[in-house]
């Protein structure tokens, strides 16, 4: 498992073919080891500025800066709570009327925004179809209010709102996007950038709804030192909470990073990543099997799925 | 040459928005805006007009999306009602706030509980300081009209705030009328070249500008200055639009208010929306009577016709005003706005409710209303709390 | 004073959009030098560089430049560099390390 240290190295692009330029500028308004930062700069050098981003409130407007500054150097329309992917859906209808259809349209929210309050609107523009990049940056708490659970907290983990630990599971939202049956969706992590530029610039060459999950290992919110957020990152794939896939026009595709993970042997022990999290820090031994059964079931579906995908494509 | 058509109020607003050219629509179903939408995509679907319809999952959604589509430069367009502008009321705001131009047809409808379908006003009233001008239509003529003019004037660069168009639940919007129908050609001369807009920004990767971001109190009011700004200027935009659009139809809007014979009025009430028809009636029957009474229609209420208002009222013994509408625990919302309008006026001003939950306001009940201001101004006696008009068990 | 300044600063930036807006145009230090945030600093020990610009890539505030004539060279911006150290952190030959600032 060692070669996963450094894994953004193995992708299928090299780091030295991504643009110098940054559309995430400096001296902006992130807190120190902020996963959402690393996540807009590589957005920015998967598109490289041909795209307009629709925010709703998150911590990513706050990361933009106060007025009259824009730490954004792409187009940028902040929108209500809820409101994102209707937002996006009626600007790509502008542009589309004004045949300007290449520019991407690229909704940019938290797990807060999408999973819980902005839900009917996503799933409204994913019924629609409606053809827009919807990524959703998740530090699985609403940590723009200061860290209140949301339905992407994990099971056990304390926020302000949950300080004996979270009882419910998190809520599964790359497959409730999958089961719209839009044409991409895929999960991403901050600490593998280069596939999560790959997905990116798949996700635009397709017509129609995409959707990426983009796990954000928080250090505010999550009570990790700063320079963990790579680590935290690797480590929840590592173990197999976070695991990498793209379901594309239907079909499962386990990402290559994780395909070694399909033997639970290969899986690090889930203390590696709870051990460097305070949220995690007053887990009982119940909670700590309770997870592990939950990255058991996990990958027997993900099992499941690569053999649905088997059979739908024919055999192999 | 315009021709004449038996519309409904709710065709009228999609016929409107189609001589408009509107480049994106997206809207939500709800009675009685419903023949709206349906009549849109027929447009749509049919390749008569040529737009894009974000048929989104509620109305939260269809304002936002008409902003995102404003954003762009795209002229947008949405219509609802009641609940829907309710649930939508957080876009509204963002909209008239963020200044984006478009147009919305509200179609008034009270709020339950209890359930209502019928008309009345507090739906539109309740979103009059969210930065959007508010226009009420009186027929379905008005109605057309008004959607075309709020195109010009919304687009106007010294204006740049998104309009609403309010037409009465049922009394207009399911009520045919005849209805002249302009010239396409005219039409196309007179608003500006659909999607060519760039003010007051767009989104545009080659000028990145980010909206909306987060600003301290030291700007912040400065930026809600200029939305004032913008509405005092619309003033005068409403008046040059609606006298060009005389120009090219020979149907003059070119005041905020009308003034149905208040010249030499003594008593004169001041209403909006459809009821204004069986007012200008009373008025009429009255005169023919010798009763000095005149109806001062307001035709915004956002601007509010202030000037108009004072020139009009002052000097006269009574002045009623007729709400379809209540502010509970205050009485009439116009009511209170024309009086502190004619702050410094010496002149009587005598609130009315009636219509509320689409309760008919009839001819006979204006002529009931007018009598109470003549009777009242002849007496010299103080205005009284607001009257409710038709109340059962009350006089 | 300052108050003034801020005020003469914004007038000459909206002057070309001509109205008072709610856009803001991109800016780096749109929050400030956030350098002065920063407890530790990176220090790059350029003998020990592999130029694998994993730093580089890592970079949440994009305060590694790449430098030299094939950008194959890093250097920590310190106007811009909050300290969070995760360039230290995921450097694979430890050619980063955290100094603490003052």
């Amino acid at each position: 498992m060692g070669g996963f240290k450094g894994g953004g190295l193995n992708m299928s692009i090299s780091i030295r073919s991504l643009t110098l330029n940054e559309y995430l500028l400096p001296g902006n308004a992130s807190c120190p080891g902020c996963p959402a930062s690393i996540g807009l700069r590589m957005l920015g050098k998967a598109l490289e500025g041909r795209y307009v981003l629709v925010i709703p409130a998150c911590c990513s407007t706050i990361i933009e800066g106060p007025y009259p500054k824009s730490s954004y150097g792409v187009p940028v329309l902040n929108i209500a709570f809820a409101a994102s992917p209707s937002a996006a859906a009626g600007i790509k209808a502008g542009f589309e009327v004004l045949g300007k259809g290449d520019i991407h349209v690229v909704v940019w929210a938290g797990d807060g925004g999408t999973a819980d309050i902005g839900m009917a609107s996503l799933s409204g523009a994913a019924e629609r179809n409606d053809d827009i990049i919807y990524i959703c940056y998740d530090n699985e708490a609403y940590m723009n209010t200061g860290i209140q659970r949301s339905s992407a907290t994990p099971y056990a983990a304390w926020t302000t709102t949950t300080i004996t630990g979270k009882s419910e599971h998190k809520k599964n939202l790359p497959m409730i996007m999958a089961a719209h049956k839009i044409p991409y969706v895929a999960t991403a992590s901050v600490a593998y950038p280069l596939d999560f530029v790959v997905k990116v610039r798949k996700a635009a060459s397709i017509r129609g709804m995409k959707y990426i999950h983009l796990h954000s290992p928080c250090p505010t919110g999550w009570r990790f030192p700063s320079d963990k957020t790579v680590e935290v990152g690797r480590l929840a794939v590592q173990t197999g909470l976070w695991p990498l896939y793209e379901i594309d026009h239907g079909v499962f595709k386990l990402s290559d990073i994780c395909k070694p993970l399909l033997d639970k042997r290969n899986r690090k022990p889930i203390e590696e990543y709870i051990k460097i999290q305070g949220r995690f820090s007053r887990i009982s031994k119940e909670q700590l099997a309770e997870l592990e059964r939950y990255v058991e079931s996990l990958w027997n579906e993900i099992a499941l799925m690569i053999e649905k995908s088997k059979m739908s494509e024919g055999g192999c | 040459m315009a021709k004449t058509e038996i519309l409904t109020g709710n065709y009228a607003v999609a016929y409107a928005a189609k001589l408009s050219r509107v480049q994106v629509i997206s809207a939500y179903p709800i009675t009685p805006q419903t023949s709206i939408v349906e009549k849109l995509d027929e447009f749509v679907e049919s390749g008569e007009l040529n737009a894009k319809y974000v048929r989104v999952e509620s109305e939260h959604s269809a304002m936002a999306a008409c902003i995102g589509a404003a954003a762009t430069g795209a002229r947008a367009f949405t219509a609802t009602s009641s609940h829907g502008l309710m649930y939508m009321s957080e876009l509204v705001w963002w909209a008239g706030l963020g200044k984006f131009p478009l147009v919305m047809a509200v179609v008034c409808r009270a709020l339950a509980p209890p359930w209502s379908i019928w008309s009345e006003h507090n739906d539109v009233l309740a979103h009059r300081d969210s930065g959007w001008i508010i226009f009420f239509a009186e027929d379905n003529q008005e109605v057309l009209d008004l959607i075309i003019q709020s195109y010009r004037i919304c687009e106007d660069e010294r204006v740049l705030q998104p309009v609403m168009v309010a037409l009465d639940a049922f009394i207009l919007s399911h009520t045919s009328m005849p209805v002249s129908i302009p010239e396409q050609s005219d039409i196309d001369e007179y608003l500006p070249t659909p999607g060519s807009r760039r003010k007051p920004f767009i989104l545009d990767p080659d000028d990145p500008l980010t909206h909306g971001n987060l600003t301290y109190p030291e700007y912040f009011m400065e930026i809600r200055y200029e939305i004032e700004k913008s509405m005092n200027s619309a003033r005068r935009v409403i008046i040059e639009a609606g006298r060009r659009y005389g120009e090219i139809t020979g149907r003059y809007y070119d005041s905020l208010v009308e003034d149905y014979r208040c010249g030499d009025a003594d008593i004169v009430l001041v209403n909006v929306g459809s009821s204004c028809g069986d007012a200008k009636e009373a008025v009429d029957l009255l005169r023919d009577e010798g009763y000095k009474v005149g109806l001062l229609k307001l035709r915004t209420v956002r601007p509010f016709p202030f000037e108009d208002l004072r020139r009009i009222c002052s000097g006269k013994r009574y002045i009623g005003v007729f709400d379809r509408n209540y502010s509970f625990g205050y009485g009439g919302i116009l009511h209170c706005e024309v009086s502190s309008a004619l702050s410094g006026i010496k002149v009587p001003i005598q609130g009315f409710i009636g219509g509320l939950g689409g309760r008919d306001i009839t001819l006979d009940d204006y002529v009931w209303v007018f009598k109470i201001l003549v009777d009242m101004a002849d007496r010299g006696v103080e205005p009284k709390p607001p009257i409710w008009v038709g109340l059962r068990g009350v006089v | 004073m300052l108050k003034q300044l801020s005020w003469l600063i914004l007038l000459l930036e909206v002057v070309e959009l001509s109205y008072i807006l709610p856009v803001s145009k991109p800016s780096e230090g749109a929050s400030g030098f956030t350098g002065i945030w920063r407890s530790f600093k990176p220090v790059i020990d350029v003998g020990k560089c592999r130029k694998c610009l994993l730093c580089w890539l890592y970079c949440p505030e994009a305060a590694i430049k790449r430098v030299g004539d094939d950008y194959m060279s890093v250097e920590v911006d310190y106007r811009y560099c909050k300290g969070c150290g995760i360039c230290a952190n995921e450097c694979p030959f430890k050619a980063i390390i955290m100094v603490k600032e003052g």
